[in-house]
């Protein structure tokens, strides 16, 4: 699309990790099969101290680092989450202060399930390719709940991704993006509760599958590209099942999709999923691959992009800032208790 | 007690690290001030505002175990002075780690965390806490 891409892009996961084994334990069930059924052998857990807007700031500071871009250039900061801490007052104008963007820029908070990150890429891209802006930035950020001994409970980790979107200095262009929108009720969570509810079964094949297979597919039609003209592909990563799943679906072989998925050692990161996946792609990618990333949301729809790394790469600063592997290496277990205590599930006498 | 409007003001030196340089003395300081500590009335006009790169290393550290409510969740947790590269020293909270993981000299770099909450329906405050590099990817530098 006229040459809008990505100009930086900076990762950030928690350093705490829980098993699904030490969860089972609590609740009776039988944690390790649980973790075999989901393909997830551990998740991220937030410190007491972080929530979405700490992940976000970390993740743009990791950003900055790669590229030598003035903040005050930043026209317009979009985040996107499910578990913005403020019902109102946006995330967005902290992660824009702790930058030095602020204060010549417009900024809001998206929300859209787990593609509120990829929402936020569509809108940067659209300012940027209008002109309106010269530099974008996107951030997909979540620090999800799941109700204690709820099956989410194996899966809701924490983490996020930002991405600098510009037309100079563009290490990939973003090609094309599709999206496909339903009202489908598989997932939800009312204002004022603290966790969400989903529709069991109804989560996959109404839901994921149909969503994110229409998504690809439509990219598929939009570009006039198969599943072989691509070196790297990521899906939203519920579980690893689903995205594993759905790549065969599209026809991708499993070394497409290796890279791009992190759910086995870091679990769902809701909207920092597919951001994050992207990211670990964009760690190792040269010049004149090719991505395809599609995002799910729940309620439902997804965003499918046709991403190409440009010559640009091989000059960008990638190792400024720390890579995926780096990020996600040398983690601390935790045990089902400091877990629970970390995540706020124990009620206190007092507030 | 804090209060929302004392820390909105602090907000930019608090996120971001912002001291000051000295240009009689050449020594940084962080927080900012008008007049340096050291030289006082030969130091006025000569305060320059600078953004510290939140590199360092722990000149003394202590584990707190009867602490700030704020921090019981976090208990016990640790508190040093970190001497930062550009030499202006620093209190902060250090995070992700035992204190077992610590000694006098460890690098450390800064980061953006919740420092309190007011109750559950007032301001989050956020600022400045250290993490040690040993604990994942050092924190490269912008030079
Ligand atoms: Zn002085």
């Amino acid at each position: 699309m006229n040459g809008v891409g990505i100009v930086s892009y900076g990762a950030y996961v928690p350093h705490f990790r829980i098993t699904p084994d030490d969860i089972g334990k609590v609740w009776g069930v039988d944690g390790k099969a649980m973790g075999k059924g989901l393909m997830i052998s551990s998740k991220s857990v937030p410190a007491p101290d972080e929530d979405t807007i700490t992940i976000s700031v970390e993740a743009a500071r990791n950003m900055m680092k790669r590229c030598d871009i003035n903040p005050k250039d930043i026209g317009a900061l979009y985040v996107g989450s499910e578990s913005h801490p403020y019902a109102v007052k946006p995330t967005g104008t902290i992660v824009a202060e702790a930058i030095e963007a602020a204060p010549d820029l417009t900024v809001a908070d998206l929300e859209f399930a787990c593609k509120a990150g990829t929402a936020a890429l569509q809108t940067c891209m659209g300012l940027v390719g209008a002109g309106m802006v010269k530099y974008a930035v996107a951030v997909g950020a979540d620090t999800s709940q799941g109700a204690p001994g709820d099956a989410l409970e194996y899966s809701a980790s924490a983490g996020g991704a930002a991405f600098l979107i510009g037309k100079e200095k563009v290490i990939a262009t973003i090609d094309n993006t599709y999206s496909y929108t339903t009202d489908t009720p598989d997932f939800w969570r009312r204002e004022g509760k603290l966790f969400p509810r989903h529709g069991g079964r109804f989560t996959g094949e109404p839901a994921y599958f149909k969503h994110v297979v229409s998504g690809g597919m439509g990219l598929f039609e939009k570009t006039g590209t198969e599943p072989k003209d691509y070196e790297y592909a990521v899906f939203h990563q519920p579980n690893g099942k689903f995205p594993t799943r759905v790549a065969r679906q599209l026809g991708f072989a499993e070394d497409q999709m290796r890279t791009g998925l992190l759910v086995p050692t870091i679990g769902n990161t809701y909207s920092g999923a597919v951001p994050l996946g992207l990211a670990a792609i964009l760690d190792e990618a040269k010049p004149g691959d090719r991505i395809f990333a599609v995002a799910y949301g729940s309620g439902a729809g997804s965003d499918a992009f046709d991403i190409r790394v440009t010559d640009e790469m091989a000059r960008f600063g990638r190792d400024l800032a720390p890579t995926m592997t780096e990020i996600m290496a040398n983690p601390k277990y935790l045990d089902y208790a400091t877990y629970a205590k970390y995540k706020g599930k124990i009620v206190k006498g007092r507030d | 007690m804090a209060t929302a409007p004392r820390f909105w003001r602090e907000n930019p030196s608090r996120y971001n690290l912002v001291g000051f340089k000295c240009n009689n003395c050449g020594n940084h300081y962080f927080p900012p001030r008008i007049i340096c500590p050291l030289c006082r009335r030969k130091s006025v006009g000569k305060i320059e505002p600078v953004r510290l790169k939140g590199t360092g290393t722990i000149f003394s550290f202590t584990e707190v175990h009867e602490g700030m409510d704020e921090q019981n969740m976090q208990r016990p947790y640790i508190v040093a002075m970190v001497e930062l590269d550009e030499g202006a020293r620093i209190t902060g909270q250090v995070i992700d780690c035992d204190a077992r993981d610590l000694s006098i000299g460890t690098e450390v770099r800064a980061t953006l965390r919740k420092l309190s909450e007011e109750g559950s329906s007032g301001v989050i405050h956020y600022g400045y806490k250290f993490i040690p590099l040993c604990n994942g990817p050092a924190a490269s530098e912008n030079e």
